[in-house]
């Protein structure tokens, strides 16, 4: 019995672990859509950042450098489509899905110039990476009956990393509810004419959006490989900024709402790789893809309409252009 | 101002898309330079690797018809203003589609039996994974930019637990099915070439690009000439309009997505029928978003549509050879150079268009006084 | 009031709030405002009129900084300035009520009128700062809303109080207007104008953008024409009268009648019964809609838009379902189990005029030979099963365009590169042709130049003569009168009242309108007496 708690909590904490990319692009996809700006580019501005972060740690031996650049690259792409969108009114879904095809282009490319290793990085070594924090007492508080684990695996040992993607959560539910930007973030995305004729800019506001959702998904590429895992590997981000996208969507826009879907995503992926060859009673081997493609199912179901309604902001892909 | 600047026709058309790939394959020089190579000589390989060398241009035309398809797939379904990102997963769906008739029929049915048969499955296919996106859209208002993106991920996942499950061939490790017997061959074009006593070199261009140009030919019918097309178009520039006209929006939102999921669902044949003989695992290999930006430099018309994928299919051809003969690059670089075409010429669309505009304007106005002032 | 600023002065001219100086504007081909000039004396009400496409707009939105004038000077207050965008006006007191408001539909009120002048990081603070502001404001001007009200469940006046109240929290002096009267009943503009004069009274000086002529007298203190893209004229409202506006609007006399025979209504082409139509959301656009249309007959259906004109034609015309009720064609029943659908109401008889040609009438990127045949591109009228020959196409507009005078005659120029009147005679073309048993009209005159409103509107009597039963749909209360041969008056889902030709008068319309009169059982007299 107590094994099989031990389990689930791993499981947990392989959860939140698994959960902490999609949290912080989940949280950019929110900043970006509710200013209007369609962004399907979460994949590859994660992927570039991963790739971006990977490479820096490897140079500098340090992983907090590596982050620095990886915010500084997704940054920039979210100023590239910025510019595609707003300036230029091109069209928004375009735009994000050729950052994503530009992105698995480039790391590659520049990575096999770099590092001649068919596009990784080289294996990060421990110092190199965002290193696991054991919080006071964890083995002691450990060995307490059934709750103790709860501290010992599920609290204590996770990187930084994953603890600011649950600050972030918190960081766009108070920007968005609580302050000026956010009013004005949520009016642009709904009637940017409101705010024009109210004497705001909004091709500013709409940037400094993607300015920051730039900044949250440069983090999650950093996480992936300089905390997650031990250098870049090409396509590693493997669809997750698309799982993002449909856990914003999931959570119906709000940063609570995309919070706890992230939090159901991860919790399936992890059940997935946990069940990997493993025999289940009556289906016979583990339909691990089939779990896998959970996500993208649920999300499907839910724009169908069977789960209530998901409204996205009223304005969204629309350039916004001055009516004659 | 709200619409970008006015430019001719022939400008729009032509020349708008020849600075979008020129820009790309600037840029993508730019960074061919950064990782230490000469971008002048890497262009030079492309273009001997795609159309000099003995059997490259059957490659490079071998490419293009899985273009021609995924392209026309978007471009039809953007004619009723729909975004179908979903080519992969009905092109997948389509493999699938031909898999399971010539896995079934292939010792039974003669050749020209089957292979149409195979056709219309992968069409069939493809067609309903195009449809069921087109119903959300239609009747529960689902974006269908992301059931697209959904459905492609979930083809996927369909595919590999079939592939590596019950669809595997016996007594093999990797996940595809077994071969399929010569009469669900297509037949090369080499070999037509040659049993005609003409001399081409061995490529894996095969039949279906006649289907592919055949396919070109009947859109075009079908939107610049049809009633349906006309309902079609007058969807996708005007819901409103089409609704006051009696036509039945919803319905033709599913017609056009199963149309289109048809279409790239057909890209299958090259790759299933004519080359690998037997249904094999990411045989999409990215072809569908290819097909997007086809469709885009193509400007959503056949004639487009046919040259933007001899331009991709040379594209990818020439990357083939230039990973052969560069260490350092590799075929990503042609998904560099795509993604950098589908950015010039879909989100940066409007950025060449003023310059352009000003300069045409300048060359082409004859110089006088008192020109502009409305009468 | 004038003596006293023209001795501060010290000359003849009264302060100015406002001066514009051979301002020029163009968009492309088009010379939007061509060598404009305005005064605009401080604290009266100054009204700008001109038809549909005269540049009023345009001029105004230059003032509040949505445009970049092309040439020309602005100055407010006696200094010269430039206005480069929305806070540049808003800095300097210039605040402006938009035809189509600028609400952000999910937001409260507070937060509407907050947005972009919060006046602190936190929306906690900026809130009850706000809040104080606005609670003046309702004393002061009567301008009276609940801050906590989301905006899009009020109705129409009381967001354009809202419009109102954003423009004086931000400071303004100098109020615009641009065509506010459209939603509002006559009551309602009345209660408008109170406010107007109320801001007058305080020293805030009112531009009033209109094109109606009823209003200019009613309110203003001065009066320019814009005719074309050019200020034609500057008047004192007291010197002058609608027929001379009319006459500088237009460029020539004005015929403010069509000719008008009596009608001769022959046997019944439509009967409604208790239609009703209950949206999704629970709003009742139509409550028990009876009417019966007959042959050779006008019948115009009055009232403020938004309450159940669109909703009635759309169900006639197929596009709606009703949630109940029934209305017959013919021998044909439609009704919410047999419902219809625009294409078969199309072979029945039934011809559609839409209200906004945009959106529906035709489409903007077709050429003139596509949109010629929309609603009609199923039938064999281009005789082969699915194919669409582009010569039959051609010849087919080309003999639209001729009968009906519609300039360029080009079939294969693009629908959008037509005037504003030559889309709607394309329009009528098309749904006139089919010799329909009814015609359904709504707005047919809207955005359309004098010269095409009157051929339009002969085109009307003209088929009306020949045996058609037209329903005629418009906001516009001069048209209603003069063509229609009954009206009908529609207020909040209802039909509330039914007056002929000969008794109808525009008060008594416009208490109708309002909801009140026939329901309330207010004779004739008794509202005559009243006013």
């Amino acid at each position: 019995m107590a094994d099989l708690w031990l389990q689930f909590l791993l499981t947990i904490d392989a959860t939140l672990r698994v959960a902490t990319p999609l949290i912080l692009c989940a949280m950019a996809g929110i900043f970006s859509e509710k200013s209007g700006i369609i962004d399907i580019s979460l994949e590859g501005k994660m992927l570039m950042s991963a790739f971006a972060a990977a490479a820096v740690a490897t140079l500098t031996s340090s992983a907090l450098a590596g982050l620095v650049t990886a915010i500084g690259v997704s940054v920039l792409l979210g100023l590239l489509h910025g510019l595609a969108s707003i300036t230029l009114r091109g069209n928004q879904v375009i735009s994000g899905l050729a950052i994503n095809i530009l992105a698995s282009g480039l790391t590659v490319t520049i990575g096999i110039a770099m590092f001649k290793q068919g596009g990784q990085t080289p294996n990060l070594s421990r110092a190199e990476r965002f290193r696991p924090i054991e919080l006071p007492f964890a083995e002691q508080i450990g060995n307490l009956p059934l709750i103790g684990p709860i501290y010992r695996e599920v609290i204590s040992g996770h990187n930084i990393l994953v603890w600011v993607a649950l600050a972030a959560v918190l960081f766009t539910a108070f920007i968005l509810t609580r302050t000026r930007f956010g009013l004005r973030l949520r009016a642009v995305g709904e009637k940017p004419e409101a705010l024009d004729s109210a004497g705001v800019s909004v091709a500013k506001t709409r940037y400094l959006a993607l300015i920051v959702a730039g900044v949250l998904c440069g983090m999650a590429g950093a996480y992936l490989s300089t905390a997650h895992g031990s250098g870049f590997v090409r396509e590693m981000t493997a669809g997750k900024g698309y799982i993002a996208l449909a856990a914003m969507i999931f959570g119906k826009w709000q940063p609570r709402g995309a919070l706890l879907a992230c939090l159901l995503f991860g919790f399936l992926e992890a059940v997935a790789s946990r069940l990997q060859g493993v025999d289940v009673p009556l289906i016979g081997e583990a339909p691990v893809d089939l779990i896998l493609a959970l996500p993208y199912l649920l999300t499907v179901i839910l724009l169908a309409g069977f789960v209530g309604k998901a409204m996205p902001p009223r304005a969204i892909g629309e350039p916004y252009v001055k009516e004659r | 101002m709200s619409a970008p600047p006015a430019l001719p026709r022939w400008a729009d058309v032509g020349l708008i898309p020849l600075i979008n790939v020129l820009a790309a394959l600037i840029v993508s020089g730019v960074v061919v330079t950064i990782i230490g190579e000469n971008p002048f000589e890497a262009m030079m390989v492309m273009i001997k690797g795609a159309f000099v060398y003995k059997g490259s241009l059957g490659y490079t035309l071998y490419y293009a018809t899985n273009f021609i398809f995924t392209g026309l797939a978007v471009a039809v379904a953007f004619h009723a203003m729909l975004f179908n990102i979903g080519g992969e997963g009905q092109a997948y769906l389509g493999g699938l589609g031909a898999g399971l008739v010539c896995l079934m029929f292939d010792s039974m049915l003669p050749a020209l039996v089957l292979i149409p048969l195979a056709i219309m499955a992968s069409a069939g296919f493809g067609a309903i994974w195009g449809a069921i996106p087109g119903y959300l859209q239609a009747k529960r208002g689902s974006h269908i930019v992301i059931t697209t993106i959904m459905f492609n991920f979930l083809a996927a996942s369909i595919m590999v637990w079939l592939l590596a499950g019950r669809l595997k061939a016996p007594g093999q490790m990797s996940p595809e099915t077994r071969s399929f017997s010569p009469n669900a061959e297509l037949p090369f074009i080499h070999d037509i070439a040659n049993a005609l006593g003409m001399e081409m070199a061995r490529s894996p261009l095969n039949l279906s690009f006649v289907v592919a140009l055949l396919a070109c030919v009947g859109v075009w019918i079908l939107i610049w000439r049809s009633r349906l097309g006309y309902a079609i178009r007058a969807t996708g520039h005007s819901a409103g309009a089409a609704q006051y006209a009696g036509i039945p929006v919803s319905t033709i939102i599913i017609i056009t997505m199963a149309i289109s999921g048809g279409l790239a669902g057909m890209m299958a044949i090259n790759e299933i029928l004519g080359v690998q003989h037997r249904t094999i695992l990411g045989f999409t290999s990215g072809y569908g978003f290819t097909g997007i930006a086809v469709a885009l430099m193509g400007r959503n018309h056949p004639v487009g549509i046919v040259l933007a994928s001899l331009l991709f299919g040379a594209l990818y051809q020439g990357g083939a050879e230039l990973d052969f003969e560069f260490s350092t690059i590799t075929r990503e670089m042609v998904l560099l150079i795509q993604g950098l075409i589908i950015l010039f010429s879909g989100g940066l669309a409007y950025m060449f268009n003023r310059p352009l505009a000003h300069f045409l304007g300048f060359l082409l106005t004859p110089r006088h006084a008192g020109g502009g002032r409305r009468g | 009031m004038t003596d006293a600023s023209q001795m501060a002065n010290g000359g003849s001219t009264s302060p100015l709030a406002i001066e514009l100086s051979a301002i020029n504007k163009s968009f492309g081909d088009v010379h939007a405002n061509r060598d404009v000039n305005l005064k605009v004396v401080s604290g009266h009400i100054h009204g700008i009129i001109g038809e549909n496409g005269a540049g009023k707009s345009t001029l105004v939105s230059i003032l509040y900084g949505f445009y970049a004038a092309d040439g020309g000077l602005i100055s407010v207050n006696g200094q010269i300035t430039t206005i480069r965008n929305s806070a540049d006006a808003i800095g300097k007191g210039i605040g402006m009520v938009h035809q189509h408001f600028m609400l952000v539909p999910n937001f409260t009120v507070l937060e509407n009128v907050m947005l972009g002048h919060e006046g602190s990081l936190s929306i906690e603070a900026s809130a009850q700062k706000a809040r104080n502001v606005l609670n003046k404001l309702s004393e002061d001007f009567g301008l009276t809303v609940d801050s906590d009200m989301i905006v899009e469940n009020l109705p129409v006046g009381l967001q354009q109080r809202v419009e109102i109240l954003k423009a004086l929290f931000r400071g303004a002096e100098i109020l615009i207007l641009d065509e506010p009267t459209g939603v509002l009943t006559p009551q309602e503009t009345e209660q408008l104008f109170d406010i107007l004069r109320a801001l007058r009274e305080q020293g805030v000086t009112i531009l009033l953008i209109t094109h109606k002529l009823k209003e200019i007298m009613a309110i203003t203190d001065d009066v320019s024409v814009m005719r074309d893209g050019e200020m034609v004229a500057h008047l004192k409202t007291a010197q002058t009268s609608p027929a001379e506006l009319a006459e500088l609007m237009v460029g020539r006399k004005v015929l403010l009648e069509v000719d008008h025979t009596p009608a001769k209504p022959g046997v019944p082409v439509l009967q409604a019964e208790n239609l009703c139509l209950t949206t999704a959301n629970g709003i009742d656009h139509l409550k028990d809609i009876s009417l019966t249309l007959r042959e050779g007959e006008i019948v115009g259906v009055a009232g403020v838009s938004g309450n159940g004109q669109s909703e009635l034609l759309d169900v006639l015309s197929g596009i709606t379902t009703p949630t109940s009720g029934s209305f017959r064609v013919g021998t044909n029943e439609i009704t919410t189990q047999r419902p219809s659908d625009p294409a078969q109401l199309r072979r029945l008889g039934v011809a559609h005029v839409p209200e906004d040609r945009h959106k529906c009438g035709i489409i903007l990127p077709f050429s003139a030979a596509e949109s010629m045949i929309l609603g009609y591109s199923g039938t064999d009228e281009q005789n082969q099963g699915w194919w669409l020959s582009p010569s039959a196409l051609e010849q087919n507009c080309a003999d639209r365009m001729h009968g009906f005078d519609i300039r360029p005659p080009l079939p294969s120029l693009a629908s959008a590169n037509f005037s504003g009147g030559n889309q709607q005679k394309i329009v009528l073309a098309r749904e006139i042709s089919t010799q329909p048993k009814l015609l359904l009209v709504g707005q047919p005159t809207r955005g359309v130049d004098i010269g095409a409103i009157e051929f339009i509107h002969k085109q009307l009597i003209a088929l009306r003569n020949e045996g058609c039963a037209i329903l005629l749909v418009s906001v516009e209360l001069d048209e209603i009168m003069s063509l229609s041969d009954r009206i009908l008056v529609m207020n909040n889902g209802q039909m509330v009242g039914e007056l002929a030709r000969e008794e109808a008068d525009e008060q008594q319309l416009g208490l109708m309108m309002a909801g009140i009169g026939a329901e309330d059982g207010i004779t004739t007299s008794q509202m005559r007496a009243g006013s």
